[in-house]
C-alpha cells in the first residue's frame, strides 16, 4: 500500500455542459506503483491528457478521489506540485528564452536551492546533450532538443513523481530512445516514479507497467508481458510467396473469421488469430496454397488490437473504384528535382530529388520538422519553391490551370473539416468546390457515405465525430472528384490503431485501382505499407527505396533483422557522423 | 517561515525576470509602450485639431459706410478669419453652397440705422453646418467679434449697450483654447490602457496558447505570485510609457503642466493598476490572443477613447450614455489629467476621481482574487 505513487478511485471528469458534455474520463480506478515507469497508452481522445492534468492538480475531478504521493490532490494541490515534475504536451518551454533562462526560471519556480543549481544543471545538460546550446533560444532548437529541454526542466528538482504527457509524439526515434534512457536513469538513481502517456503502442514494451485507456475507460493495467501472454501461440509470421500481392493476401486473411489481425511487415505478414484458432495451410482459398506459418512471440500491439476488436466484426468496407490506368504502366507521375525551400535564412528543404510512379504508395518518413510538410506543399503548388523543379502529372502546379489541380486530391494535417457543418454538408461543400453538381454530386456523396461507412453519421456535426471518423470523412472529401493523385499529410497522427488499419486497407485499395498516393508519417512502422519511401531528416533525404532496401542498409551482425525504426536510427546516426 | 518567504521571493523574482526578458525580446511590447505614444502624439498633436482657424468668411456689405466698414474690418484683424467681400448675398450663398466659404456675415443696407436699437438684429449670419463642431465654433467666434465691436462702438458713442443679456466671457486655464493642450494629456490615459489591458491580456493569452501557462501552473507557484509576476513588469512598462508621453508632450507640444509631478505620478500609478486589473480579468476569460485582443479593444480601449471625455465632452452626451461613462475608469483619469495639466493641483477635483478609481480597483481585485485559480478548466 505504501508503495503507491498515485491512487485514483472512481474518477470521472466531463467537459462542456448539458447534452454537449463529453465524458473524458469515466470511473477510472488506478494505482501507480512507486519506483516504476508506467505507460498510459491510448489513442487521441482516450482521456490521457485529462488524467495527466488531474494528477498534476491542474484539473479537479467531477467525482472520485486523486491521491498523489499520499496527498489528497483536491485538498492540497500546492503540496502535490512541490513534489512532482510535469511536462505538458509541446513541452511548456518559453521559446523566446534561452536554454539557460528556461532552466533558471523553472529552478526558481520549483524552489531548487541556488547552491545545488550548478551541479544539477551540469548533470542534466550532459545527460541531454544540450551543454553546447545553453545560450541558444529554445525556439531555435530542433524538436528532439526541445523535448529534452522540457524534460530537463521537469527534472530539475528530482521530483518524486514525473508526469510526461505525450513526451515522445512526433519526435525522431533517436531522441525518443534517448528520452527513455534519461527517464530510466532517473528511476534508477533517485527511485523516481514515472507516468508517461503515449500514442505509440511500441513504447508500451519499454514500460514496467501499462495502463490501457480507451474512450475514457481503463481497459487494463498490468505488466506489458501480461497483456501479450494470452496471445502466446496465436501469432505467426507468414512469408509471402513469390508472385503473390502482399496487399491481396493481407486482405484475404483479414476477412477470415479465425484471424484477428494481419499486418504487412516488409516481405512478411504478421498474423494474429483469435484464441485457439490455429491457422492451417488450407486456411484460404486454393489460390494461396502451401502457406507456411512460423510462430512468433506476441507483441503488445497484437494484444491491444485483440482487446479492441470483436470476432464478429465485419472487415473494413473497401471503396468501390473505377480502375484508373494500369498499375503496371510504370510511368512517372511526380518528379522533384533539386527541390529547395528557404524561410529567411533557414533551409527547410535542402535540394532533394525523387520520382513517384503511377499506382505507387510513396511515403515521406521523418520526425516533426524534418521538412515533410514543406515538401508536400511545394508538390501541391501551395508553397512556391525557392529553387529546383517540380512536376506533377506533367504540370508545374504553380503555373498550371485549374484542370491540372482537378486531377489531385489533398488531405491536410488535422483534416481541415468544417466542424459546425454536418458530415453530409461537408461532403456537399467539398464536392461543390471541385465543381461537382446535380446528379453527379448526389451520386458521389452517396458513394462516400456508403463506402466510408459514414451513412449513420450523415446528420452529425463533424466536430462531434471521433478522430477516426473525422479521418474517414476527410479522406472521403479528398476523393469526391476521383483524383488520380492523392496527397495525404499525416493522415494517421493520433488516430487509434484500429482506425489506422482501416485507413491503410482503404489506401491499399486505392493504389490497387491505379491511384498514385503520396503520404507523410512519423510512425516508422507505417513505412511497411509503402511501395517506396524516402527517409527525411533536417530537410535532407537520408535514404530512398523499398522498405526492404532501406532496412537492408541497417543490417549488421548485431541486428540481423532490423526494424524500420532501427534502420532510421542507423541512418540518422550515420548522417550525424557525416555532418 | 523565512524559508517559505525566501522561496516565494525567488519564484516571484524568476517570474518577473522572465517577463522582462520576454518584453525585451518581443518588439511588439516595446512598440506599444514607446512607438505607439509617438504615433498617437503626432496624430493628435498635429493631425487632429478641434480648433477652427483661418475660417473662410464671406462679408456681404450692402451699404458701405464708416460703421459697416469699421465692423467688417474687425474680422480682418482677427487670426481666425480670412474674410472675402461680396456685394450680393446670393453670390455669397452660392459660394457657401459650393464650400468655398465656411460662413457668411450679412450687413444689410440699414446696418447703421439698426445699430444700438433693440432688435431686430443688424447682422445675419450663415454657417456651413456640415461639420457641426466647426459650425458651432465659427458661429461662436463671429458672435465674439460682433459683441466686442458693439461694446467698443457703444463706448465710443457714449451710450449704454442695449442688449438683453450682457455676456462677459473669459476662458480660464486654456485661455487660447488650444485643443492640443487638453487632447495630449488625455492621450496618457489611452496609452496606459493599451499597455495595461490590451498588452497584458494578450501576453497572458499567448502563454495559454503556447502551453507555457500549463507548465507554470503545475509548479508550486501561488496565485498571488502569478498575479504579481504579471503586474510588476507591466506596471513599470506602463509608467515608463506615461513618463515618456509626458516628456514628449511638454517638449514637443509645449503643453503646460501646472499641477505637481507627484500628483501626476500618484494618479497615474493608480490608473495603471486599474488598467492592469482589467487586463488580468480579461485574461481569465480569454485564453487565446484573438479573443483577448477583441475583448480588450471593446471593453477597455474604445470606451477610454470615446467615453472618457478625452475627445468628446461627456456633458454633451445623452443622459444614459453619461451614466455609462461612470463605468469607464479612463473617465476619472482623463478628468484628473486635464486638471493637472491645465489648471493645477485642484484637490477637490482630483480626490473624488482618485476615489472612484480606487473603488474600481478594489472591485476588480476582489473579482480576480475569487476567479483566478490554478486549475486550467
Amino acid at each position: 500500500m505504501d508503495s503507491m505513487a498515485l491512487r485514483l478511485q472512481q474518477v470521472s471528469r466531463s467537459f462542456g455542459d448539458g447534452n454537449a458534455a463529453t465524458r473524458a474520463l469515466d470511473g477510472i480506478s488506478l494505482d501507480i506503483h512507486s519506483g516504476e515507469v508506467t505507460g498510459l497508452i491510448g489513442p487521441d481522445g482516450a482521456g490521457k491528457t485529462t488524467l495527466m492534468r488531474l494528477c498534476a492538480t491542474l484539473l479537479a475531478p467531477d467525482q472520485g478521489s486523486v491521491e498523489v504521493l499520499g496527498i489528497d490532490a483536491l485538498a492540497d494541490p500546492i503540496a502535490v506540485q512541490s513534489r512532482i515534475g510535469y511536462m505538458p504536451q509541446r513541452f511548456g518551454l518559453y521559446e523566446d528564452l534561452t536554454v539557460q533562462e528556461n532552466l533558471d526560471l523553472y529552478a526558481d519556480l520549483q524552489g531548487l536551492a541556488v547552491a545545488r543549481r550548478v551541479t544539477r544543471y551540469r548533470e542534466l545538460m550532459e545527460m541531454t546533450g544540450l551543454s553546447p546550446f545553453t545560450g541558444r533560444l529554445a525556439g531555435k532548437l530542433s524538436g528532439g532538443m526541445k523535448q529534452k529541454l522540457g524534460l530537463a526542466c521537469a527534472l530539475l528538482r528530482e521530483p518524486e513523481l514525473l508526469l510526461l504527457d505525450e513526451a515522445t509524439v512526433g519526435v525522431d526515434p533517436v531522441s525518443r530512445r534517448e528520452l527513455w534512457q534519461i527517464v530510466y536513469r532517473q528511476v534508477r538513481e533517485y527511485g523516481m516514479s514515472v507516468l508517461l502517456s503515449t500514442a505509440y503502442l511500441d513504447e508500451a514494451e519499454r514500460c514496467d507497467r501499462v495502463a490501457l485507456l480507451h474512450q475514457g475507460r481503463l481497459l487494463g493495467m498490468d505488466r506489458p508481458a501480461a497483456f501479450s501472454a494470452p496471445l502466446d501461440g496465436d501469432c505467426y509470421r507468414l512469408d509471402i510467396p513469390n508472385g503473390v500481392s502482399a496487399r491481396r493476401l493481407q486482405r484475404r486473411l483479414q476477412e477470415h473469421p479465425s484471424i484477428a489481425d494481419a499486418l504487412i511487415e516488409g516481405e512478411t505478414l504478421r498474423v494474429v488469430t483469435w484464441p485457439g484458432q490455429a491457422p492451417t495451410p488450407d486456411l484460404l482459398a486454393p489460390e494461396f496454397t502451401a502457406l507456411a506459418f512460423t510462430p512468433l512471440a506476441p507483441r503488445f500491439e497484437d494484444a491491444f488490437i485483440r482487446l479492441l476488436r470483436r470476432p464478429e466484426e465485419k472487415p473494413t468496407q473497401l471503396p468501390s473504384l473505377k480502375q484508373t490506368g494500369t498499375p503496371a504502366a510504370q510511368d512517372i507521375v511526380i518528379r522533384a528535382e533539386h527541390l529547395e525551400r528557404r524561410f529567411g535564412d533557414f533551409l527547410a528543404v535542402k535540394g532533394i530529388s525523387f520520382a513517384v510512379r503511377r499506382g505507387e504508395i510513396f511515403g515521406l518518413l521523418g520526425a516533426n520538422g524534418a521538412g515533410k510538410s514543406t515538401t508536400f506543399r511545394m508538390l501541391c503548388g501551395l508553397l512556391p519553391v525557392s529553387s529546383g523543379h517540380v512536376s506533377v502529372a506533367g504540370h508545374d502546379l504553380r503555373h498550371a490551370a485549374a484542370s491540372a489541380r482537378q486531377r489531385l486530391g489533398y488531405m491536410a494535417q488535422r483534416f481541415s473539416l468544417y466542424g459546425n457543418l454536418t458530415v453530409q454538408q461537408n461532403l456537399r461543400f467539398f464536392s461543390a468546390s471541385y465543381g461537382l453538381r446535380g446528379a453527379r454530386q448526389r451520386e458521389r456523396i452517396d458513394w462516400a457515405l456508403q463506402n466510408f461507412e459514414l451513412r449513420p453519421f450523415a446528420g452529425h456535426k463533424a466536430i462531434d465525430l471521433s478522430l477516426g471518423y473525422k479521418q474517414r470523412l476527410a479522406f472521403a472529401a479528398a476523393l469526391m472528384h476521383e483524383p488520380e493523385i492523392l496527397f495525404l499529410d499525416e493522415p494517421t497522427s493520433g488516430v487509434d490503431p484500429i482506425a489506422r488499419r482501416e485507413f491503410w486497407a482503404r489506401t491499399n485499395a486505392l493504389a490497387e485501382a491505379g491511384i498514385t498516393i503520396l503520404v507523410t508519417t512519423h510512425f516508422m512502422e507505417e513505412a511497411n505499407y509503402c511501395d517506396k519511401l524516402v527517409i527525411m531528416a533536417e530537410g535532407d533525404i537520408l535514404a530512398e527505396g523499398t522498405p526492404a532496401q532501406i532496412k537492408q542498409q541497417a543490417r549488421s551482425p548485431q541486428h540481423p533483422n532490423p526494424s524500420m525504426e532501427d534502420a532510421f536510427i542507423t541512418l540518422i546516426e550515420g548522417h550525424e557522423v557525416a555532418a | 517561515m523565512s524559508r517559505r518567504l525566501a522561496d516565494s521571493r525567488r519564484r516571484l523574482r524568476g517570474m518577473v525576470r522572465k517577463e522582462w526578458l520576454q518584453i525585451w525580446r518581443d518588439p511588439s511590447s516595446i512598440a506599444i509602450a514607446f512607438v505607439l505614444p509617438v504615433i498617437l502624439l503626432f496624430l493628435f498633436g498635429y493631425g487632429v485639431s478641434l480648433d477652427a482657424k483661418d475660417i473662410r468668411l464671406g462679408l456681404v456689405v450692402e451699404q458701405m459706410d464708416s460703421d459697416s466698414r469699421n465692423f467688417a474690418e474687425s474680422f480682418g484683424r482677427s487670426d481666425y478669419f480670412m474674410p472675402r467681400y461680396f456685394s450680393d448675398i446670393r453670390e455669397a450663398e452660392q459660394a457657401l453652397t459650393e464650400r468655398r466659404l465656411d460662413g457668411i456675415v450679412w450687413l444689410r443696407h440699414d446696418f447703421s440705422q439698426r445699430l444700438l436699437q433693440p432688435s431686430p438684429a443688424a447682422i445675419a449670419v450663415r454657417v456651413n453646418g456640415v461639420d457641426a463642431n466647426e459650425a458651432r465654433i465659427t458661429a461662436g467666434y463671429i458672435q465674439g467679434v460682433w459683441f466686442g465691436w458693439l461694446e467698443k462702438y457703444a463706448r465710443e458713442h457714449g451710450r449704454e449697450l442695449d442688449t438683453p443679456v450682457q455676456l462677459q466671457q473669459r476662458v480660464w486655464f486654456n485661455s487660447a483654447v488650444i485643443s492640443r493642450h487638453y487632447l495630449v494629456p488625455g492621450l496618457i490615459a489611452i496609452i496606459m490602457t493599451l499597455i495595461g489591458s490590451l498588452l497584458t491580456s494578450m501576453v497572458i493569452a499567448r502563454e495559454w496558447e503556447r502551453g507555457t501557462m500549463e507548465a507554470m501552473m503545475a509548479t508550486p507557484l501561488r496565485i498571488p505570485e502569478v498575479l504579481a509576476g504579471k503586474l510588476i513588469p507591466y506596471f513599470v512598462l506602463g509608467m515608463a510609457g506615461m513618463l515618456f508621453t509626458v516628456v514628449l508632450a511638454k517638449g514637443l507640444f509645449a503643453v503646460p503642466l501646472r499641477g505637481s509631478f507627484g500628483a501626476l505620478l500618484l494618479s497615474g500609478a493608480l490608473f495603471m493598476l486599474v488598467a492592469l486589473a482589467m487586463g488580468l480579468l480579461i485574461s481569465i476569460i480569454a485564453k487565446n490572443q484573438f479573443v483577448a485582443g477583441q475583448i480588450a479593444i471593446i471593453v477597455t480601449f474604445l470606451p477610454a477613447f470615446i467615453l472618457s471625455g478625452f475627445i468628446f465632452d461627456i456633458g454633451s452626451m445623452p443622459a444614459p450614455i453619461q451614466l455609462i461613462t461612470h463605468l469607464v475608469p479612463a473617465r476619472y483619469f482623463v478628468a484628473i489629467l486635464q486638471t493637472l495639466f491645465l489648471a493645477g493641483d485642484i484637490w477637490p477635483v482630483i480626490l473624488p476621481n482618485l476615489g472612484a478609481m480606487a473603488l474600481m480597483l478594489l472591485v476588480f481585485m476582489m473579482i480576480i482574487r475569487r476567479k483566478a485559480h490554478k486549475r486550467i478548466a
